[in-house]
């Protein structure tokens, strides 16, 4: 291939490379400190994605570069943004929070940055091959950081659980792309529209590609019925890394199945649409009907974020611009509204030395009545209510829906929705209306800044994405304008 | 000082003023400074009160339209507006809000005894948001209002309720919150039916009114909206949420649900199904009439059965709420009327009958009506406030009651005239249980079976209970200014309706009216 046509062009890949940049000196860093000393390399790891987010969301480049490989378009910038900022709370959080479990390590802090490194290749991977690969180094990362606990088995068990899942599911992965690239010619997703549609659309071979990259892909964001790794996951993976894959391992899952199945398999859509409608209708019940007799709040979370891929997957079913929007907004609302939950479990972990189970929660407001209030914000954004962001990216995604004239699998969204505000408003009540049993433990000192800091900036965008969504709608049109035909 | 004060948005301060009360009481006041709370709470809701009264007196009583109008842009691309307006028909429910916030306020002067700073903000908080479902004109903006107004009630229900609270709590949100979001999908659908057609993306009502939906495409959101409004009226089957909930919540939430929150579903039902969905709410009017009527029947016949009194009122509050019902689907001016009036009405009766059962709850914690007899020669002036109170959720002539059911029995009986026969039936049976209570609690020897003394009203629960019974009279003998507020506004309604069907489907609304 000649050189011109590769269009060799830096730009495209900045972020990425940056990325990746800062997690191979943090590597070297690594050598030089001492063993108390680590938390250093997160510091500067925070500072250093902080740098690279305005370049991120900056970097727009509309053609794809590197012989069609990659694409830095809005698309792609808006995404990155939202990973970093993932990345940057949990890394944020994972220095006191290493401490306190006694593992401060610098491979942590650098393996977050190669999974972020990974995510930034999968949002702007244009390249079956390049998604492949940005797929693969965002899940060996989080194999590692989930199963980082050595000392506890639930940790090992979700690690290896996650890993044997996760290794089966790039299998099938593989063999739909094998099956795309066989019978299209081709593994750019740009191409693969132009030479699979038309009357190659009714191909069964080429459709047996759709069909299993879709289930690779429903591996990635945890839908039922590929789903079973991820409680186990959840519940052993260090709270942090929890968020982080909960909010940056599924938004980047949902830009590459939005961008495959936008761009390159839009001719297959009265095939797929089928699938991916029962796909999304069982993700949402099972998910919102699981979640209600969990104990412990982080399973609780995890059936809950497979619920919400459920309601994300209905943006994509309506294959309509204000369907691939809303599932950016969702994930943009999804991502500080997760995290803050999360960050509350982890402080009430840090104060108390418990939140892990729903019961630790009862009678939290009359001893952390702020944190309590902001829990119950959380909440109740996840459940869907107004005036909150989780209320608006709900509104967005039902809004495509019934636009594309999916009434039903609208239906089952408002109704899985409810069901779902049992299992919150559960933890709502335990904090507010009932009294906590017996001792609670003692205080255990006065928790690190980067608690509050997370929630607080978490809750105003919470609010913020929900009373004044235009500007952030605004950007998300624009950036999936140029993929949908 | 007219033009300034014209030129201040009156609607967004009487909206708000609420919510700024609630931030004072959480942030300035002490932990136990609980007077300081009792009086920063009745100091906003009575201020707001007394703005809210700047409306009546400078209404336009011949302008159909809405006045003290609002609008500022939210969302350009979405068509989403800040803009909230009142007219004739959302005029008398602010103004019940208003007054109910200032009765609650006192109401749990001294039932309330632990968390008051977050009870008093919770119930400022409610006053918002249902003042904001009375003024919105946006339909986005209302269902954000709608939806909102759960969360402070799901608390007080929650926090301060009885023993069951739990239970009723969170049937209360699940049950709403479910029907809404069905309401919420009608809301989508008619933004994009109408965006299609027209090429004008609104969640504007007033815009929206200008289309004409296709027949079937009205009917699915009309039974949209029905899911969302009519478990909030409630009606039969989806009420029972309501008797758990009454009974569950301290007194001032019990108010508050049957005075203003019971409105907010009657009031969609104006507001929106009628106006935006005329054929639909023409074809279905002979099925809302059905279950109204017997939303009337079936809820007296449990009221008959019930032992506790907060029980009685309660479900009393099922059939009375069938009666505004079946006044709204007459779908003629005088139905319209009496609806309208028996909203405020039932607003008034139930909302001081609750109160009187709370009054003795206080004293004694025992509401059943077998622990008592014979309380009129120890309480003389709370029997009588009783009596009155009951007299008017009866419908005796004089009191308000009557004035809202003869409008609503004139225009069922226009409508069709066995609705009416029905609906007689039902005021008698309202007769029954309401009288047969008063019987057994207040006349005959006085017993009581447990121990606690037994006073007579204090001055401050008195100046309540006259609050009430000044207006059951008021309405009850001088309804004038009250049907002069809604006449305009509800004849422009009556008029949409039988011009848009008449226009869409060549007259057959007419048939069901004239029938």
């Amino acid at each position: 291939m000649p050189i011109e046509t590769l269009n060799v062009n830096l730009l495209s890949i900045l972020p990425m490379a940056l990325v990746a940049i800062l997690a191979l000196s943090m590597l070297v860093l690594d050598f030089f400190l001492k063993k108390g000393d680590k938390g250093a390399i997160g510091y500067l790891s925070i500072i250093g994605l902080l740098i690279v987010l305005p370049i991120a969301s900056n970097a727009i480049e509309g053609a794809p570069a590197f012989g069609g490989m990659v694409i830095a378009d809005a698309f792609s910038a808006f995404f990155n943004c939202i990973f970093i900022l993932a990345a940057v709370f949990a890394l944020y959080l994972s220095v006191d929070y290493l401490k306190r479990i006694n593992s401060e390590t610098g491979e942590y802090y650098y393996i977050v940055l190669f999974a972020v490194a990974g995510m930034m290749v999968m949002s702007s991977a244009n390249d079956l091959i390049a998604l492949y690969v940005g797929i693969e180094l965002m899940a060996l990362s989080f194999y590692v950081l989930t199963a980082f606990r050595v000392r506890d088995t639930k940790s090992s068990e979700g690690g290896l659980k996650y890993f044997v899942l996760g290794a089966l599911s790039s299998g099938i992965l593989l063999y739909g792309i094998s099956f795309t690239y066989g019978f299209s010619g081709t593994t750019n997703i740009s191409d693969i529209a132009r030479l699979a549609g038309g009357a190659g659309a009714n191909n069964t071979f080429m459709l047996l590609g759709v069909v299993l990259t879709a289930a690779g892909f429903a591996f990635k964001i945890a839908a039922f019925p590929f789903h079973v790794w991820a409680p186990d996951a959840y519940e052993g993976a260090p709270t942090p890394v929890t968020a982080l894959i909960s909010i940056g391992s599924k938004a980047a899952s949902f830009a590459v199945f939005l961008r495959v199945f936008i761009v390159a398999f839009p001719a297959f859509q009265s095939h797929w649409w089928k699938l991916l409608w029962a796909l999304s209708a069982a993700t949402m019940l099972y998910g919102s009907v699981v979640a209600i007799p969990q104990k412990n709040i982080i399973r609780m979370l995890a059936y809950s974020s497979i619920a919400h891929a459920g309601v994300i997957l209905i943006g994509i079913v309506a294959l309509n611009g204000a369907g691939a929007a809303g599932v950016m907004y969702y994930l943009l609302v999804y991502a500080f509204m997760n995290m803050g939950a999360f960050a509350i479990v982890m402080y009430l972990g840090r104060v108390r030395g418990n939140g892990e189970y729903v019961s630790d929660y009862a009678g939290m407001s009359s001893r952390h009545p702020v944190i309590a209030f902001l829990m119950a914000l959380f909440l109740l954004s996840l459940a869907g209510i107004p005036p909150t962001g989780g209320f608006m990216a709900k509104f967005f995604i039902l809004s495509a829906a019934i636009k594309a004239r999916y009434y039903w699998l609208a239906a089952i969204g408002v109704v899985s929705t409810a069901i779902s505000l049992f299992f919150y408003a559960r933890v709502v009540f335990y904090m507010y209306m009932k009294d906590a049993e017996g001792d609670s433990p003692a205080p255990a000192g006065r928790p690190a800044l980067a608690y509050d800091v997370v929630i607080y900036i978490t809750a105003a965008m919470t609010m913020l994405l929900g009373l004044y969504p235009a500007p952030f709608m605004e950007i998300a049109i624009k950036a999936v304008e140029p993929l949908i035909r | 000082m007219m033009d300034l004060l014209a030129s201040l948005p009156v609607l967004s301060i009487i909206i708000f003023l609420p919510a700024v009360g609630a931030l004072v009481i959480i942030f300035a006041a002490g932990k136990d400074d609980d007077d300081f709370v009792r009086w920063l709470a009745l100091g906003f809701s009575l201020a707001v009160c007394v703005i809210s009264l700047y409306l009546p007196l400078t209404f336009d009583y011949n302008n159909p339209d809405l006045q003290w109008v609002e609008r500022a842009v939210w969302s350009e691309r979405l068509g989403i507006g800040y803009f909230l307006g009142v007219d004739g028909i959302s005029l008398l429910l602010v103004l019940l809000t208003t007054f109910t916030a200032v009765v609650c306020v006192l109401a749990s002067w001294a039932d309330i005894r632990f968390k008051l700073r977050g009870y008093m903000a919770m119930l400022l908080l409610t006053e918002t948001f249902s003042l904001g479902v009375f003024m919105a004109v946006d339909m986005f903006l209302f269902y954000v209002f709608w939806e909102a107004v759960l969360i402070p009630m799901v608390f007080i229900i929650g926090i301060w309720g009885g023993n069951r609270r739990l239970y009723s709590a969170i049937k209360f949100f699940l049950f709403t919150f479910l029907g809404s979001l069905f309401m919420l999908l009608g809301v989508i659908a008619l933004y994009f039916y109408h965006g299609k057609a027209t090429g004008v993306y609104t969640f504007d009502s007033t815009v929206l009114l200008n289309y004409a939906l296709p027949a079937d495409a009205q009917f699915w959101i009309f039974i949209a909206f029905f899911l969302g409004f009519a478990v909030k009226v409630p009606l039969f089957p989806l009420h029972t949420w309501l008797p758990d909930a009454h009974t569950e919540a301290p007194t001032a939430g019990s108010i508050v649900l049957a005075a203003v929150l019971l409105k907010l579903g009657t009031y969609g039902f104006l507001r929106f199904s009628l106006p935006l969905l005329p054929d639909a709410s023409a074809t279905l009017a002979p099925v809302m009439t059905a279950v109204s009527i017997f939303a009337v029947i079936y809820g007296a016949l449990v009221t008959l059965a019930q032992k506790d009194m907060k029980k009685v009122v309660a479900y009393s509050s099922v059939s009375h709420m069938g009666f505004v019902m079946l006044g709204i689907f007459a779908l003629n001016a005088e139905g319209l009327k009496g609806g309208v009036l028996q909203m405020i009405n039932h607003g008034i009766s139930t909302g001081a009958l609750f109160l009187f059962v709370g009054m003795i709850y206080e004293r004694t914690h025992d509401r059943v009506i077998g622990s008592y007899s014979g309380l009129l020669k120890i309480m003389p002036f709370y029997g009588v406030c009783f009596l009155i109170t009951v007299l008017s959720s009866m419908g005796l002539p004089v009191t308000n009651g009557f004035i809202g059911e003869l409008f609503i029995l004139i225009g069922a009986f226009k409508a069709y005239y066995l609705y009416a026969v029905f609906a007689v039936v039902g005021v008698l049976l309202g007769a029954v249980y309401l009288l047969w209570m008063y019987q057994r609690v207040f006349l005959g020897e006085f017993s009581y079976s447990g121990h606690e003394p037994l006073k007579d009203l204090c001055v401050r629960e008195k100046l309540t209970a006259l609050a009430f019974v000044i207006l059951i009279f008021w309405i009850g003998l001088y309804p004038a200014p009250f049907l002069r507020v809604m006449d305009a506004s509800l004849n422009k309604l009556v008029k949409t309706v039988e011009h848009k069907t008449s226009v869409s489907k060549g007259g057959s609304v007419s048939a069901v009216m004239i029938r």
